[in-house]
């Protein structure tokens, strides 16, 4: 098991220079080759291969039902809770194989956090106690280290300002963009490598969402983000790149100024003039 | 045309009446019974009730007075035994069946969970009065607590489940994808998210089997001095209440009726701790 006292800095020095906007990457967080996905017969992905620039915003887009969530909960094995599932291919996450047969997906889900949908701050504790779960469910004891990241954690979510009197209050006391936020907080603590976004600002008002994606774009320094969502401007304004997938297949990926420029296929631009989806 | 429009209004508003008039005497008559026994038990029992009854034994065949302590005190000890054996396997069970399992296991389980609900309670008694009372040859405070325990814990597991089963997934999802592992997840979040519900149901079968009388007969047996040992015959409120309501003596008669009001009074708190607990659940938690 890592130390929790490794830190982010730490992690980027073995790892990445961040390339924003670059045509071609300098470094992959995740290289995924050849995935497919099934949910007992129907196949939710068909044979999907991208690699995910670390430090960077990737946006994955596509109408419902294309399988863009399962791409997404494929990155930190989320997709095995569902019953009867099925896999191929491999994804590696800075080269180590986060299905191979002796790795325990709790130990990839701590190298690659999750927001959801809807905000779900644990309803039975604080502020607080919501940020740092994931440390002490893990074993971290020492409270000196528990309240450093918790400050840390929240200012990193933009959130530590609004709440910093408020740390005793029920976490579900917050408004839904806070809430939202919170999660953030509680994923960040936990130091992954990566944080996996899905449709995080689905159930937020406009201000509550320009919140949040000005909290991706200051994210992307420190964290390789990988997001869906339902709404183009958004992934337009926030993403590096964009995936854009299709009836479980990856039909473009590319810098997201040339996807929404100049897609080279026809489907992207159907999809994203709007003529479907 | 007119005339009979308002005829016909009439005639819906006299049956709206007749419904809901209906309705109003079949809740009286619901409520009634409880009004009723806890009347009887006041104008019967409260005269009977002093500091003695909650203070001393019974007192021998034929002088007055004397008190239920030693079955009070050994209705307690039978619930602590049932709930050692009850609780756990019941709370662990509806956990397993919510978060584990196979779906066709599941489903034979909570129907046999179901079966072992309906079975009447007196058939434990025979059941533990077989595995225990004779295995041993003494009836005992054990075999008691065991009667009640195996009634408990259909009954807690199936609460359990259903509360556990009311935690929203996001809650699961978001502690797994903090990488806690499995049990972690369902320890520390669902069950915790679900305490409340699931102390509801242990409490609501604690005064279920309370008042249980029938499985202690042939296992607890009863006692009219004090339980030295648990693997003696233990007194318990219920068991007491039906030998002194059967007697042929007036005080013996009095003190049953102390008993039966001690006893639903005890029954109607845990009720009343279960409101407490479960008001504005349905807001945050569960």
């Amino acid at each position: 098991m890592e130390t929790p006292e490794r830190t982010v800095m730490e992690r980027m020095e073995q790892g990445t220079a961040p390339p924003p906007d670059a045509e071609i990457p300098a470094a992959h967080t995740f290289e995924v080759k050849n995935l497919s996905i099934w949910y007992g017969e129907k196949r939710a992905i068909d044979n999907v291969t991208m690699d995910v620039a670390s430090n960077a915003v990737t946006a994955i887009i596509g109408p419902s039902g294309c399988g863009k969530s399962t791409f997404l909960r494929a990155l930190n094995r989320m997709h095995e809770l569902t019953p009867k599932t099925r896999m191929d291919g491999t994804v590696l996450l800075h080269g180590d194989d986060l299905y191979s047969k002796t790795i325990d997906p709790a130990i990839v889900r701590r190298r690659v956090g999750m927001i959801f949908q809807k905000s779900n701050p644990f309803p039975t504790m604080t502020i607080g106690e919501n940020v740092v779960i994931g440390l002490r469910l893990n074993g971290v004891r020492n409270q000196r280290f528990l309240n450093e990241r918790l400050e840390k954690s929240l200012r990193m979510a933009a959130l530590w300002d609004e709440v910093k009197d408020d740390l005793h209050k029920p976490g579900t006391s917050l408004s839904g963009g806070q809430q939202q936020r919170l999660c953030i907080a509680r994923a960040l603590a936990v130091e992954p490598e990566v944080v996996l976004m899905d449709e995080p600002c689905s159930a937020l008002d406009p201000i509550a969402t320009a919140k949040i994606e000005e909290l991706i774009h200051e994210l992307k320094a420190k964290y390789t983000i990988v997001t869906v969502t339902h709404n183009m401007q958004q992934a337009g304004r926030i993403s590096d790149y964009t995936a854009f997938m299709y009836l479980g297949r990856l039909i473009e990926f590319g810098p997201t100024t040339k996807i929404f420029t100049n897609p080279t296929e026809k489907q992207t631009e159907d999809y994203i003039t709007g003529r479907f989806g | 045309m007119h005339l009979s429009r308002a005829r016909s209004h009439t005639w819906r508003k006299i049956k709206s009446a007749l419904a809901s008039g209906i309705a109003f005497v079949s809740a009286v008559l619901v409520i009634t019974p409880l009004g009723l026994v806890f009347f009887h038990l006041v104008i019967n029992g409260a005269s009977s009730l002093n500091w003695d009854f909650f203070t001393k034994l019974p007192a021998p065949v034929g002088a007055v007075g004397g008190g239920m302590v030693n079955a009070i005190v050994g209705s307690l000890e039978l619930l602590a035994l049932a709930g050692i054996i009850g609780i756990p396997i019941g709370v662990l069970g509806g956990v397993y069946l919510a978060e584990y399992g196979s779906a066709r296991l599941n489903s034979v389980l909570r129907f046999l969970a179901d079966v072992l609900n309906g079975v009447p309670s007196i058939t434990w008694g025979v059941v533990v009065y077989g595995l225990v009372v004779l295995r041993f040859k003494s009836f005992s405070a054990y075999a008691g607590g065991l009667a009640l325990g195996l009634i408990m814990i259909p009954l807690i597991l199936r609460t359990t489940e259903e509360v556990v089963l009311l935690v929203p997934n996001g809650y699961r999802e978001a502690a797994l994808a903090l990488g806690v592992s499995r049990w972690k997840t369902i320890v520390h979040i669902v069950m915790k998210t679900a305490s409340k519900g699931i102390i509801t149901g242990i409490l609501l079968a604690l005064a279920r089997i309370g008042g249980e009388t029938a499985p202690l007969l042939f296992t607890a047996f009863g006692n009219h001095f004090w339980n030295h040992s648990l693997s003696q015959p233990i007194a318990a409120l219920p068991l007491q209440i039906f030998t002194y309501a059967i007697s042929p003596y007036d005080d013996w008669h009095r003190q049953a009726w102390a008993g039966a009001l001690v006893l639903v009074t005890g029954i109607f708190c845990v009720n009343v701790i279960v409101r407490i607990l479960t008001r504005g659940r349905t807001a945050s938690v569960v």
